[in-house]
């Protein structure tokens, strides 16, 4: 697992209060791991503060899943 | 208006996390004051308050991953997490658990706060202001808000009836209780979850109410003389945090289920001093005409009542022009009065003062006990009133008159009878 994938994993099972195992690329925040939109928001807004990265709405609403936060922060941080 | 009755109680406070601990560590004279330990107090005049003790639940700890999951706790102020945890107590305590939908609508909650999130407040405006607007979480809000803590009980039992919440400073919680009442008693539900909720002991908090000349600063190196209401030596409050929740019930409902019956919500008066905003004003007027209405209400004269939970905070200017108030509604049936202030074992709650007072009240009906005012030495005026100093005492106790007076002017009294 790539570091970038480890630190976005650790900030989703602290965040939403779920089971490491679960959090894997395919799951959606909503659908699988009980996310509310409010739980969304501060996700990214988690993810920013990590990666000290700025993420705009219109980005924001297209990580839907855990393999899309992590594409979208790699690409990110190595920009 | 129907009669309603107390079914159930839950309590969070500085002595336990639970009634009947919290119950029998007052009766036996223990103080929650402590040195602050959770945040710097070099440069603050009190560095003394009566925190809740946490810890892993034993022994009357308070451990909040038994009444929240943890992903929760982050994004709300304490006085939640307290509010949720007295409620579920008072909840299983009713043993009224709604699960019809005909069930949950005609259960309500009104639960209120003096101050809401303020430490969640001060620090978001830290973030705001180091970091900017986009890191403000869109927990702050909702975290925060006051009527919240009834949100969330609602949310975890599914009490679809009244949503309420109640804001009077330090009568907070009487007024909710009242307010509830007079709520089952005019038919909008049968049964209604009601209380207060604080957690202001941080750095704005204790800043605040030292500003405002309000907390005891003399004690800081014996915090469990602090709190000493009536006694000569007393220089102003000590604060508290926790939460009580009463369920409150329509007689017939509660006796259509066999539900246990702790005491009938006889009375609930209400006055405003139109004085000070937080001075209490001299004559006492405010709170004579608030206790006397509570005792019209019941139906019942002065002489009746055997043991008023006053609200007695240790303030050098409140605690006399109490004591006088009383003794001006007693007149001569002072001399078989008992009255004492909690406040000396569990500091000022603030919004949740009257709650659990009102519970305390409840249980000196039941064991027909009434606690002691810890701290009183030397009395600061005389009177024919029995302060029950130092030490718990036996007595009857049918009529309870339980006090609140808060910032702003705002007074409210409880009367609680002995369940017929």
């Amino acid at each position: 697992m790539s570091d970038v994938a480890e630190r976005v994993k650790k900030i989703v099972v602290e965040h939403l209060g779920v089971d490491a195992d679960k959090v894997i690329d395919s799951a959606n925040f909503m659908e699988d791991l009980g996310a509310d939109s409010l739980d969304t928001v501060e996700l990214v807004m988690a993810f920013e503060e990590e990666f000290g990265v700025e993420i705009p709405d219109d980005a924001a609403e297209t990580i839907v899943t855990v393999g899309d936060a992590i594409k979208f922060l790699e690409k990110a941080s190595a920009a | 208006m129907r009669r309603v009755v107390v079914t159930g109680l839950g309590m969070v406070s500085p002595l336990a996390c639970g009634v009947e601990l919290s119950w029998s560590r007052l009766l036996a004279g223990q103080s929650g004051a402590r040195r602050i330990e959770r945040f710097d107090v070099s440069d603050l005049a009190c560095k003394i308050a009566m925190p809740v003790p946490r810890g892993g639940g034993d022994n009357g700890s308070f451990n909040p991953d038994q009444w929240m999951e943890p992903k929760e706790q982050r994004k709300i102020d304490d006085f939640i997490l307290y509010a949720v945890a007295a409620a579920e107590q008072a909840l299983v305590d009713a043993g009224w658990k709604p699960s019809t939908y005909e069930e949950q609508i005609k259960t309500g909650v009104l639960i209120g706060s003096g101050i809401g999130g303020l430490g969640g407040i001060a620090e978001t405006a830290i973030v705001l202001k180091e970091k900017g607007p986009r890191r403000v979480s869109p927990f702050f809000i909702p975290g925060r808000l006051i009527n919240l803590a009834g949100g969330y009980v609602s949310i975890q039992h599914g009490l679809k009836g009244p949503n309420h919440s109640v804001v009077t400073a330090c009568s907070t919680g009487t007024h909710a209780i009242g307010d509830a009442g007079r709520l089952v008693a005019l038919e909008d539900a049968e049964v209604m979850v009601a209380g207060g909720a604080e957690s202001a002991i941080n750095r704005i908090g204790i800043a605040g109410f030292a500003a405002c000349r309000a907390l005891s600063t003399n004690f800081n190196d014996r915090p469990k003389q602090a709190s000493r209401p009536y006694d000569r030596d007393r220089d102003g409050f000590v604060m508290g945090e926790g939460a009580g929740c009463v369920v409150l019930e329509a007689y017939e409902h509660a006796r259509a289920r066999g539900a246990k019956i702790y005491a009938e919500l006889a009375g609930y008066g209400m006055s405003g001093d139109a004085y000070h905003i937080t001075a209490p004003q001299e004559s006492g007027d405010g709170a004579c005409r608030a206790m006397a209405a509570a005792i019209k209400r019941a139906g019942i004269s002065p002489a009746d009542i055997d043991y008023i939970n006053a609200h007695g905070t240790s303030t050098p200017l409140g605690d006399e022009i109490e004591i006088r108030a009383v003794e001006r509604i007693a007149g001569n049936s002072g001399r078989s009065l008992s009255m004492s202030s909690t406040k000396s074992a569990i500091g000022h709650l603030l919004g949740a003062a009257g709650a659990v007072e009102a519970i305390f009240s409840i249980l000196a009906i039941r064991d027909q006990i009434v606690p002691p005012t810890l701290n009183l030495d030397h009395p600061s005026v005389a009177t024919e009133i029995d302060l029950v100093p130092h030490k718990a005492r036996k007595r009857e106790v049918e009529f309870v008159l339980s006090n609140s007076f808060g910032f702003g002017g705002t007074n409210a009294c409880l009367v609680f009878q002995r369940p017929q």
